[in-house]
């Protein structure tokens, strides 16, 4: 470690010959897992296409038990949450420690708000029973308002997931800048992450629509 | 290993530097370990369904028992054995050893890809103990919501047995973007690594719908949310096209890789440039994107319309062109060759022979007014064992024999090699040509029970099994005394060409002392070399 820039240099591992390489090789798989996870996703949106061809009325009927206020404010989360982490990066690249640690922190923060949002959501369908089938006690005219409720859970759920393993990903990045283990000459995981948190964020992008905004 | 130079298998020693290797050929050679284990296991299930089918009725199975017994054989043969089967074990070792590279581009990676694999192998082996479930490899809505079995754990597992898949295709495929030596362009690449490449375009692209498909189904058992269940208002046959979305192109999967064994290994006894080498190349490609449009072909009987039927129809035609391709190109080559009939060229021929036979009847099936008679008989159950084990087994065979002294720096007995093939290759005929006659008369697959009339096939059909097993274990006896008793294995025992022939036999640790610069085709043997060897 360099102790006047607390910059810790970083090796490029044996089986590349350049950290270019290495960069390289890590953005493309990177955007491959990506791929993976769209595709993942990609069967559920399906699902939901062909549920909603079935029964158009049950998803206009659901929308108006969904909080279109609640969702606006958890995408305004998630869209700040975005820029402040292509902020981080941008930070690490010209070796501002300080700037690129609290800009990870705020995006956990938001990541933290959007999940708080999300429980206030979940603990409403809760009280008035709007479950996935087995447990659906709610009051609805669709016969099949149980089934709405178990893709939503379903779509909303895989999401928060991934905003969970997202934060753990950001606790990890803040130990690793604290460390010093970022600067102009290597930043591959926060650009990393900050790509999976993107495509996290496009997920959500797409979900706020369909399923809040179909009236 | 008496051998005074170091090389990947004695140094570092202990157990702890094998389970923590970042090593691709010792990852690699645990991979080939755990799936022999797991293709032991599939076959014993195996050997007990043609076991029960001797005679008519209850011979020592009870029904339920006999449909687990189906289910188990087909999730482990697929997800355990097929799928991982060559990509895993044998292109774990050989594809950066064809790059003339270290190690792949994610060493870690490759390492808890294995991890993944032990663990989803694990949860399937608790399922077979916890109620084994007796849906068939399927998994199809409502039955396996429905059923008591352990569909949850099963299903689980093959989840888990997706992720260690989607993590070596797009270990794979960075690899070969990123770690080509000085001078391999893209047509310079061996054809094995061109079939490597197209098949983690499929494991990359295919596997997560699997994935989300199985965590629904689970979901849906667990929480009864509706997508599939037709009494809330779901829809079963989403799940057929959802499942076979990934199962149709996981068929690529697994024959791909095949594919590209044979293309290494016939150029190599043949003395001779390869026939086509473009061709062969972009049909792999062809084959793993066309492959994504045909999954329909499994439901023309589930109520997709007829003109969706006939599309999927159309397109499973167009999948035999680049097939097509490959055979003759393949055959082109060993035109005019110096051909020399070692055990990894014999399965070649058996590949060649089988596949052929597993093909045509697969267009068969893919017409849509004879798939309707042919549907879920055993016709169907000969077509995808004649390409799936005499394709996609043949093939792993030829190139374990192929590599096998470059793995372990051992010979194998030819001889008993050859006994063996000859074996297999009967035995595999026997077992399951007399299936094809079955299903035109119209014994269905999965049937506890049948008419008097085919048990002679039957029979017969049974004797095939036990003399495949029998070729099988001869061959496990051959290569274990390969292993402590063979021949030291020179360098380049085969005369090939390609560049994992020049490291040491069993290779070093970090593969070449020097890095290798490519400056022509993988296969440019010197063009007259008709002299007796």
């Amino acid at each position: 470690m360099d102790s006047a820039t607390g910059i810790k240099q970083h090796h490029v591992a044996h089986h590349f010959s350049s950290s270019a390489q290495e960069f390289e090789a890590a953005k493309l798989g990177t955007l491959v897992f990506l791929v993976t996870e769209v595709l993942f996703f990609g069967g559920l949106f399906v699902g939901y296409a062909i549920l909603r061809m079935m029964y158009p009325a049950m998803f206009v009927e659901a929308a108006s038990h969904l909080s279109w206020q609640l969702g606006l404010l958890n995408t305004i989360f998630l869209i700040t949450s975005a820029f402040t982490m292509i902020m981080s990066v941008r930070s690490a690249q010209l070796n501002k420690r300080q700037a690129c640690f609290y800009f990870l922190l705020i995006t956990f923060l938001l990541a933290a708000c959007f999940m708080g949002v999300k429980a206030i959501e979940y603990a409403q369908k809760f009280e008035h029973g709007l479950l996935p089938a087995m447990w659906f006690s709610g009051e609805g005219v669709a016969e099949t308002l149980p089934l709405f409720f178990g893709l939503y859970f379903a779509m909303t759920g895989l999401h928060g997931i991934h905003i969970i393993v997202g934060m753990g990903l950001l606790i990890w990045l803040m130990i690793r800048t604290r460390r010093g283990e970022f600067y102009s000459g290597y930043f591959t995981p926060l650009e990393m992450v900050g790509l999976y948190w993107h495509v996290v964020d496009l997920v959500w992008i797409f979900l706020f629509p369909l399923l809040y905004l179909i009236r | 290993m008496t051998t005074a130079k170091p090389n990947y298998l004695n140094s570092p020693k202990g157990i702890l530097s094998w389970i923590f290797t970042l090593d691709h050929k010792r990852i690699g050679l645990m991979y080939l370990v755990a799936i022999a284990i797991s293709f032991a296991l599939g076959g014993f299930f195996a050997l007990l369904v043609r076991l029960e089918l001797l005679n008519p009725g209850k011979l020592f199975l009870t029904s339920q028992q006999y449909n687990q017994s189906f289910t188990l054989h087909g999730a482990i043969m697929i997800f355990l054995f097929l799928i991982p089967s060559i990509p895993a074990s044998l292109a774990n070792f050989v594809l950066p050893l064809q790059l003339g590279a270290k190690d792949v581009a994610f060493p870690r990676l490759n390492l808890w890809s294995f991890y993944l694999y032990v663990i989803g192998a694990a949860i399937c082996l608790y399922s077979m103990f916890a109620g084994a479930a007796d849906t068939g490899w399927t998994f199809y809505t409502p039955y396996s919501t429905t059923t008591t079995t352990s569909v949850i754990s099963l299903v689980l597992g093959a989840f888990v047995l997706g992720f260690s898949s989607i993590f070596t295709g797009l270990n794979f495929m960075v690899t070969i973007h990123t770690l080509r030596p000085p001078g391999m362009s893209w047509f310079r690449m061996p054809l094995f690594l061109w079939s490597i490449y197209a098949t983690a375009l499929i494991q990359v692209l295919a596997t997560p719908v699997l994935g989300i498909t199985l965590l629904l189904l689970i979901v849906e058992r667990v929480a009864k949310i509706g997508i599939f269940d037709p009494t809330l208002g779901g829809d079963p046959v989403l799940f057929q096209h959802f499942f076979w979305f990934y199962s149709h192109p996981a068929v690529y999967i697994m024959i791909l890789p095949a594919m590209g064994v044979i293309s290494e290994i016939i150029p190599t006894f043949c003395r001779k440039n390869i026939f086509g080498y473009k061709y062969i190349a972009f049909s792999s490609v062809a084959i793993a994107l066309l492959g994504f449009l045909v999954w329909g072909h499994h439901m023309y009987i589930s109520g997709q319309s007829q003109f969706a039927a006939l599309i999927f129809s159309l397109i499973t035609f167009l999948v035999s062109i680049p097939s097509g391709i490959k055979v003759f190109n393949w055959i082109a080559t060993m035109y005019k060759g110096s051909i020399q009939l070692k055990s990894p060229f014999l399965y070649c021929l058996a590949f060649l022979f089988l596949f052929c036979i597993g093909g045509f009847t697969g267009v068969v099936l893919g017409t849509i007014s004879l798939d309707v008679h042919l549907q879920d008989t055993y016709f169907v159950v000969a077509h995808f064992h004649y390409v799936m084990v005499g394709g996609t087994l043949m093939a792993f065979i030829a190139g374990l024999h192929y590599w096998w002294p470059k793995m372990f720096g051992k010979m194998y007995n030819e001889r008993a090699a050859v006994i063996a093939w000859g074996l297999i290759f009967v035995g595999f005929n026997v077992l399951f040509f007399f299936q094809y006659i079955l299903g035109t008369k119209g014994m269905p697959r999965r049937y506890y029970n049948y008419l008097p009339e085919f048990q002679a096939l039957n029979i017969v059909s049974t004797v095939g099994s036990w003399i495949l097993a029998a070729g099988l274990f001869l061959m496990l006896g051959y290569l274990i005394h390969s292993l402590l008793k063979g021949k030291p294995a020179p360098q380049n025992p085969w005369g090939g060409l390609t560049l994992e022939w020049k490291a040491d036999s069993p290779p070093i640790t970090e593969n070449f002392e020097e890095i290798h610069i490519v400056t022509g085709g993988p296969y440019e043997y010197p063009a007259a070399t008709k002299s007796a060897h």
